[in-house]
């Protein structure tokens, strides 16, 4: 089921597939002055766990919701495998949904709403019966059939809502917040079923979510959003580890965003002046000389140490400073270290080693010292 | 109240307030049962003991005294009491032709007003749940309007508007449509104008209270599995809404088989309907027993299709 053998993993850098959905110029007004999506482009590939991540009210669900047919947009066009759908009413896409609230029938068993979609084919009735029981098999819920949706669990429910979106195969499943309404536990565990779901059967899906950890976890691709307007699209280590803004380099994890100037500029290496020191990044960046640019850091690229590092061929890439605090959560610590002049450096660091004595290794006021490597800032010109 | 025993025993100085405390909850288990006892007594004195009162008159012969009715109970002199039921009124009634076409008539007319009233009601409830705010409190508004005028003079109004010589006739005979004027007044079709003319809010209101907590997303979920708007209505929306029509359809039934004043108005002494009976024969025969007997059998017609009706409604409640 898992699809051609032929289709690549990365379908988006072949320049010759043809995109599953195409999205060109779509903008989406309500009223005269709220600008929900602005003038967005986008393409999804066929089999593709796509990602639409970002704040509320950010225009994610108004793009999905213009995919399911639900809005209409105001300009641009919406291609679905090929096929305009501009006036392509919701009843005759391509397309299914998972509703945030799932939006279950309250009057049907959980078996009536799984066929709910298939009587609309007018397929007969042993057809539908046979993908009803298929379906339910792949969410394990099988002998929750004759239930209706109140006598169900919120995961139970969560996976009904799936099932009848399924098992239409439509070409395009998309799911709203699929997991908005789990509680922590279930909602990590479902995350990996969905993606096994979704490599199964082999549909293209669009997710939105606001949970980054969501989003990294089960695409293939995120595309950030970001007040109406695409952020960034890429892979989750793309989007992680080579944010295209300060926008993104903040959105998705933590970082620590410093402002700078361009002191050296050569192909093989840049560096930049901040307050935190001199910065040097050993890869070449396109940026001039003298220019602002701004440097993020990710937390748990700075090593902490209470002794001082080494130096080597220069004091760049590092820095010290006091502990002004410790956030401990068990698998790591954040430590917020207060430098010389002020700035404030989050760090992160895995407890590897279990303490011998109840307290910290680096405990509050200790002298602490930073240190990344070369590669580890991140050259940020927006 | 163990953890009470406890406090006093260990500490004496709180005894005085734990004492305050449980006076404080004996007087709160009083009121309970005083609030609770508001309802049932009301109940008691203004349903059933009428009820009963009414049944024992049932039971009873015309007399020509006062009140115009014989006893049940009487005591002969060697102070045995006497029990005497007739059941003639039931069997007169139940035997003659006049009665028997008189209930059926009536059950006629509310269940065809009721049909009437749903078919126009649901879809102005579901334009009223449909409109935007501003607009929504207005036709509410309006909705309940004609409560603040006088019943009897909107009826009348009526009167007014279908005679033969009356608003209606005049304004097609003057638009040349017509050369006699159509008798309306007086007919059946009158007391089906007049009897959903003014139950229709009744049926409007719990439509519009079902209907508003209906979720709009389960039409988007419907459309999206493939299911074109006129599927959704009769799959989703009609389903959903059976509890708003069925306690609109009561609402308006029950009062409507019983109306004595539309079918006296507007149905003059062409249209049989068992309350203007039931007035003649209390009033213009004086004959209580019979009155009540009428009265009895149309309870008994009105609460058996209900408690039948409940019962599945509970036997479905308990599948869920």
């Amino acid at each position: 089921m898992a699809g051609d053998p032929t289709a690549s993993d990365t379908p988006w850098l072949d320049t010759d597939a043809e995109p599953m959905v195409r999205v060109r110029g779509v903008t989406k007004k309500f009223g005269d002055d709220i600008i929900a999506v602005n003038n967005i482009d986008l393409d999804i590939y066929k089999g593709e766990l796509f990602c639409l991540l970002g704040g509320s009210g950010c225009g994610k669900t108004t793009l999905l919701r213009m995919l399911a047919g639900f809005e209409t947009p105001t300009a641009g066009t919406i291609l679905i495998d090929g096929a305009d759908m501009s006036t392509v009413p919701p009843y005759e896409r391509p397309t299914n949904m998972m509703f945030q609230s799932y939006a279950l029938f309250p009057h049907m068993s959980v078996e009536k709403n799984i066929a709910f979609g298939l009587k609309q084919d007018k397929m007969p009735g042993d057809e539908i019966d046979h993908k009803v029981h298929e379906i339910l098999k792949l969410v394990e819920l099988q002998d929750y059939k004759k239930r209706k949706p109140q006598q169900l669990s919120g995961g139970q429910r969560q996976r009904v809502a799936l099932a009848r979106a399924l098992v239409k195969e439509p070409k395009l499943l998309l799911l709203d917040e699929p997991l908005g309404a789990l509680d922590k536990k279930l909602r990590e565990q479902t995350q990996f079923e969905l993606a096994n779901i979704q490599e199964q059967v082999g549909i293209t899906f669009v997710v939105v979510t606001h949970d980054q950890e969501e989003a990294m976890t089960l695409s293939s691709r995120i595309a950030v959003m970001d007040a109406g307007e695409l952020a960034q699209i890429g892979t989750p280590t793309e989007i992680y580890e080579f944010p295209e803004s300060r926008f993104v380099a903040d959105f998705i994890g933590s970082a620590n965003i410093l402002e700078g100037r361009i002191t050296e500029n050569s192909p093989d290496h840049v560096r930049v002046d901040t307050n935190l020191g001199e910065i040097y990044i050993d890869h070449g960046q396109s940026v001039k000389e003298n220019s602002r640019v701004w440097i993020a850091i990710r937390p748990e690229k700075i090593k902490l140490s209470k002794t001082a590092p080494r130096k080597g061929k220069s004091t760049t890439n590092q820095a010290e400073g006091k502990v002004d605090d410790i956030g401990y959560l068990g698998n790591t610590s954040i430590y917020k270290v207060r430098l010389n002049d002020g700035l404030i450096v989050d760090v992160t660091a895995p407890n590897q080693v279990r303490p011998k004595s109840r307290s910290h290794q680096i405990t509050w006021e200790d002298t602490v010292y930073l240190s990344w490597d070369p590669s580890s800032a991140m050259l940020l010109q927006k | 109240m163990s953890d009470t025993t406890q406090d006093m025993a260990t500490q004496p100085a709180d005894s005085q307030s734990s004492l305050f405390r449980q006076l404080a909850r004996r007087i709160q288990s009083r009121w309970r049962s005083i609030i609770l006892f508001v309802p049932y007594a009301w109940l008691l004195i203004f349903f059933l003991l009428p009820f009963f009162i009414v049944a024992k008159i049932s039971l009873a012969e015309i007399v020509i005294a006062s009140p115009p009715f014989s006893n049940m109970i009487e005591w002969t002199d060697e102070g045995v009491m006497n029990i005497r039921l007739v059941f003639d009124n039931f069997i007169y009634i139940l035997t003659d032709n006049l009665y028997y076409r008189t209930y059926l008539n009536s059950l006629k007319i509310s269940i065809i007003s009721t049909i009437a009233c749903l078919l126009i009601g649901y879809p102005m409830a579901y334009g009223i749940v449909r409109s935007g705010p501003v607009a929504k409190r207005l036709l509410l508004f309006a909705v309940i309007l004609p409560f603040w005028t006088s019943f009897l003079l909107r009826v009348y109004a009526w009167m007014g508007l279908l005679a033969d010589r009356g608003t209606i006739n005049n304004l097609l005979i003057s638009l040349g449509i017509i050369d006699e004027p159509i008798r309306m007044l007086y007919t059946e079709f009158a007391v089906y104008i007049g009897i959903v003319y003014t139950y229709l809010p009744f049926m409007i209101l719990p439509l519009y209270a079902n209907m508003e907590r209906l979720d709009n997303t389960l039409n988007e979920a419907a459309a999206d599995l493939g299911s074109r708007p006129m599927n959704t209505f009769f799959k989703v929306t009609l389903p959903l809404t059976i509890p708003g029509i069925v306690a609109g359809s009561l609402l308006v039934f029950i009062p409507a088989t019983g109306e004595y004043v539309i079918p006296d108005l507007l149905g003059g002494g062409n249209v049989l309907m068992i309350g203007r009976l039931l007035f003649n024969e209390f009033s213009a025969n004086t004959d209580w027993p019979v009155a009540s007997a009428v009265a009895i059998i149309l309870l008994v017609l009105l609460v058996l299709p209900m408690t039948i009706y409940q019962y599945f409604q509970g036997k479905a409640a308990e599948g869920q």
